[in-house]
């Protein structure tokens, strides 16, 4: 994974128009973030439960010394639990919460490339015919036939954690 | 790493020059004719004037050096100390702050008014001989004038700091007749010439009416690193046959002997000792410290942290295997490990007295303003704690300071009437009890009015008319917001806020607040706070599969709960213990960890000053050091725990909140009760 990360970290020209990405895969479905605001892509680590806490960020984890909490989109999202598999990852990425820059760790099923996408193609997720709360997806982009997920992080991180069921 | 703001440089500088100012003063304030304080404060003011102008805080030069000026008159022996002066300096020592940190403000009218007491203090006519004040060598002006011989060198690096030679040259001229010649002997070859190395030595010959000790003020403040004799020139003598430079405690390369000078000469004349010999041993002194920023000692304290969990991984491993060498080198690497991290807590921590000398000022104040007699007193001033606890300790102990001082100390008649000496006492102080430091703050005063606080409690509607509540409890009272038992609002305290202010700052600090109260005795207010933030003493338990961390100073007593008893207390939520009824939580049941419980429950009795809480859990590990690592925000829901801790195979523990369990006991208590 630390090539990854290298390639992460040194960027690349990227075209006027265009992100740099992270993809990684949650139920079947392709996920991406900036790859700006992702830290570290860890293998699963022993995690510790927080009893009373929201039911997406309800563990916790050592990452190098610092306790940093771990989120799992899939419960955000109301999808159906999976078990870890052999590609299981825990993405890090650093948040802004409440002007407070915090390191989050989110639960993935695997990690797939670094890859720049065009903007240009995102769609404001439709108000009909989503399997998941709307409010919680930023943009969707197509590409290659298929959707990739732009999830709105800082909208599920203030959301009290009752995932809404699909209408 | 970004080179630091001079500007930044000097404010941390004046910041404690000016401290290092008011404790003078308010030293001298009780020592009138101490000549040792008057050269501090005068030192310092001396020295924050130089640094302004240096750092191009010129307004702050320039103010200081009036005040400078007018306090010399003190130091000469033209003036007395005076109270009134040591006021007028106090004050214009705060408008020199206010000057260090908002350089550019509009103070011309303050700045008049605070230069008019000071020369009102120190011109009016001395009231006692001149020579009864002054016990420093420092004869009455001599009627005729002496010629000085006065051979002095610098060191090489004089013009980093910022000296300037030139300007004792004309302040030496400024005092008479002046000649003065050059002694470039030390001057190296072109090709080994430093352009920013000073060379010279000078050879002055003085006539002068002044004395010997104003001929040595003028190099006051360099006289550490320099050469400097000073001789009195009897009939024929020349200047080149100077006596050889004696070198001061540091004697620098700039100014080597000169070879042709007599040395039996310097021998004979007894009165020719280095000066640097007679200043203040406080000016030379010389400690080694650095500065660090607080902030890398947290991140330091964070590496330890990792390495002590690496440290335990490897100790695992070795322990498992059987290399001989491999263990051998873990426990070479745990004892220095724990070496390391005892270094580290000590590196934070600064003694208490730091923080007690700041209220001397306060009291100080406090007088003027209320009109009381009040002295101040510490105790335990070298206890030591964190420093982050100590910053954050600071301005509640000005609320309780405040308060001892308005609500606790009657006023003067009405101490002599109630038979109390005339000037009331505040007492600071401070001692370790194992993991915690008690800080209390005592007056003798009239004490906590309880009918006064009942009534007043009753009127806001926080307790029943008439209910009987425990007397700390009732006491504590004075700590809910907005709550004050001052009729009238004074310029210090009675609008109820501060008190409030005061605890939660030290529920903050994970610190608990003790009164006690006798009428017409006084009040003691102790705080007692954990000795750090960054590691308490904790007790490790497991409840179903996962591990908590209690902290230790909490820990009552831990008890194992037989079956019997265990059954018995299904469906209520106190046992007795020892003919008290304590309230308990289960754990188990509270984190829901859908385990089945351990055959022996154990309970550890927690408790937050007087109430307790019976806390149900699976095992008691034992005890463990905690590096605390607070929760992130996402966690803020979260109330049952304080914080988070790293075990020592990588896991994360999480840490109990003691304050906020006991709370919920207590609750649950209540509402058995109810439908009891």
């Amino acid at each position: 994974m630390s090539d990854l990360a290298l390639k992460i970290k040194a960027g690349r020209d990227v075209p006027a128009g265009e992100i740099e990405v992270l993809t990684f895969e949650i139920g079947g479905e392709t996920f991406a973030l900036e790859a700006a605001i992702v830290r570290e892509i860890l293998d699963l680590l022993p995690e510790t439960i927080v009893p009373g806490s929201r039911p997406f960020v309800n563990a916790v984890i050592n990452f190098r010394g610092k306790v940093i909490p771990l989120a799992d989109i899939r419960v955000a999202m109301g999808m159906p639990t999976a078990a870890t598999t052999i590609d299981s990852r825990i993405v890090v990425v650093e948040l802004d919460l409440d002007g407070v820059p915090s390191l989050i760790g989110l639960r993935t099923d695997r990690v797939n490339e670094v890859t720049t996408l065009s903007k240009a193609n995102g769609e404001p997720p439709p108000r009909v015919g989503l399997k998941w709360p709307a409010q919680f997806i930023e943009c969707l982009i197509q590409r290659e036939g298929a959707f990739i997920i732009f999830p709105n992080l800082k909208a599920i991180f203030a959301s009290k954690g009752k995932s809404s069921q699909p209408s | 790493m970004s080179t630091p703001d001079p500007a930044d440089i000097f404010r941390i500088e004046a910041a404690e020059l000016l401290e290092q100012m008011e404790q003078g003063l308010l030293d001298l304030e009780h020592r009138l004719d101490d000549r040792t304080l008057v050269d501090a404060v005068f030192r310092a003011l001396h020295t924050l004037k130089g640094s302004g102008a240096m750092f191009g805080f010129d307004r702050l030069a320039a103010f200081t050096h009036h005040c400078e000026t007018a306090f010399d008159r003190v130091r000469k022996g033209v003036a007395d100390a005076t109270p009134d002066l040591v006021s007028a300096v106090l004050d214009a020592r705060d408008h020199m702050r206010a000057l260090v940190e908002d350089p550019s403000g509009d103070h011309a009218d303050e700045e008049r008014y605070l230069l008019e007491r000071l020369q009102a203090a120190v011109s009016g006519a001395p009231t006692s001989p001149v020579a009864t004040i002054i016990e420093a060598p420092k004869p009455a002006i001599p009627d005729a004038p002496t010629t000085w011989h006065i051979r002095f060198g610098l060191p090489e690096n004089t013009f980093v700091n910022g000296t300037n030679p030139l300007s004792f040259l004309d302040e030496l001229r400024d005092m008479g007749e002046c000649r003065v010649v050059l002694d470039r002997s030390a001057l190296p070859p072109l090709e080994k010439l430093d352009p920013t190395a000073l060379y010279f030595t000078w050879d002055v010959t003085l006539t002068t009416s002044k004395s010997r000790a104003d001929i040595e003020d003028v190099f006051l403040f360099v006289m550490d690193d320099m050469t400097l004799t000073i001789e009195e020139v009897t009939d024929g003598e020349s200047v080149v046959s100077v006596p050889p430079p004696v070198a001061g405690p540091d004697a620098a390369p700039a100014a080597p002997p000169v070879s042709e000078a007599p040395t039996e000469r310097q021998a004979a004349d007894a009165s020719s000792r280095p000066v640097a010999e007679v200043a203040d041993p406080k000016l030379r002194r010389k400690v080694e410290s650095v500065r660090v920023p607080a902030e890398r000692l947290d991140e330091l304290m964070d590496r330890v942290g990792e390495l002590v969990i690496v440290q335990s991984r490897l100790q695992q491993i070795a322990a498992s295997g059987a290399d001989i060498a491999l263990r051998t080198v873990s426990e070479e690497m745990e004892r220095l490990c724990s070496e390391l991290r005892v270094t580290m807590m000590v590196l934070r921590m600064v003694p208490v007295a730091t923080l007690f000398d700041r209220y001397r000022r306060l009291v100080h104040d406090l007088q003027r303003d209320t009109g009381k007699k009040i002295e101040l007193s510490t105790d335990g001033e070298s206890t030591e704690m964190d420093k982050t606890v100590i910053e954050r300790l600071a301005d509640p102990l000005v609320h309780l300071v405040r308060n001892s001082a308005d609500h606790g100390l009657e006023p003067t008649e009405e101490r002599i009437a109630a038979g109390k000496s005339e000037t009331g006492s505040i007492r600071l102080s401070a001692r370790q009890t194992g993991g915690e430091v008690i800080i209390s703050v005592t007056d003798d005063g009239r004490g906590i009015d309880r009918a006064r606080v009942r009534a007043k409690a009753e009127t806001a509607g926080l307790i029943q008319p008439g209910a009987t509540i425990p007397d700390q409890e009732l006491l504590q009272l004075i700590f809910q917001p907005g709550f004050s038992t001052a009729s009238s609002v004074t310029n210090l305290s009675g609008r109820g806020v501060g008190m409030d202010v005061v605890k939660k700052a030290i529920e903050s600090l994970h610190g608990s607040i003790d009164i006690a109260s006798r009428p017409g005795e006084g009040s003691t207010v102790s705080l007692r706070i954990p000795l750090t933030l960054a590691i308490i003493d904790g007790l490790l338990v497991r409840v179903g599969e996962g591990h908590y961390v209690i902290p230790l100073p909490a820990v009552e007593e831990c008890i194992e709960i037989s079956q019997e008893e265990d059954l018995r207390s299904r469906g209520r939520a106190f046992l007795s213990l020892r003919d008290a009824l304590v309230p308990f939580i289960r754990l188990r049941e509270l984190f829901a960890t859908g385990t089945k419980p351990d055959l022996y429950q154990k309970m550890v009795v927690v408790s937050t000053g007087e109430e307790r809480v019976g806390l149900i859990v699976d095992q008691i590990i034992g005890h463990h050091q905690t590096v605390i690592k607070s929760m992130s925000k996402l966690h803020d829901d979260v109330t049952t725990f304080s914080g988070a801790t790293i075990l020592g195979d990588g896991s994360v523990a999480l840490i109990l909140d003691v304050a906020n369990l006991v709370s919920l006991g207590q609750e649950q208590e209540a509402r058995l009760r109810a439908i009891a």
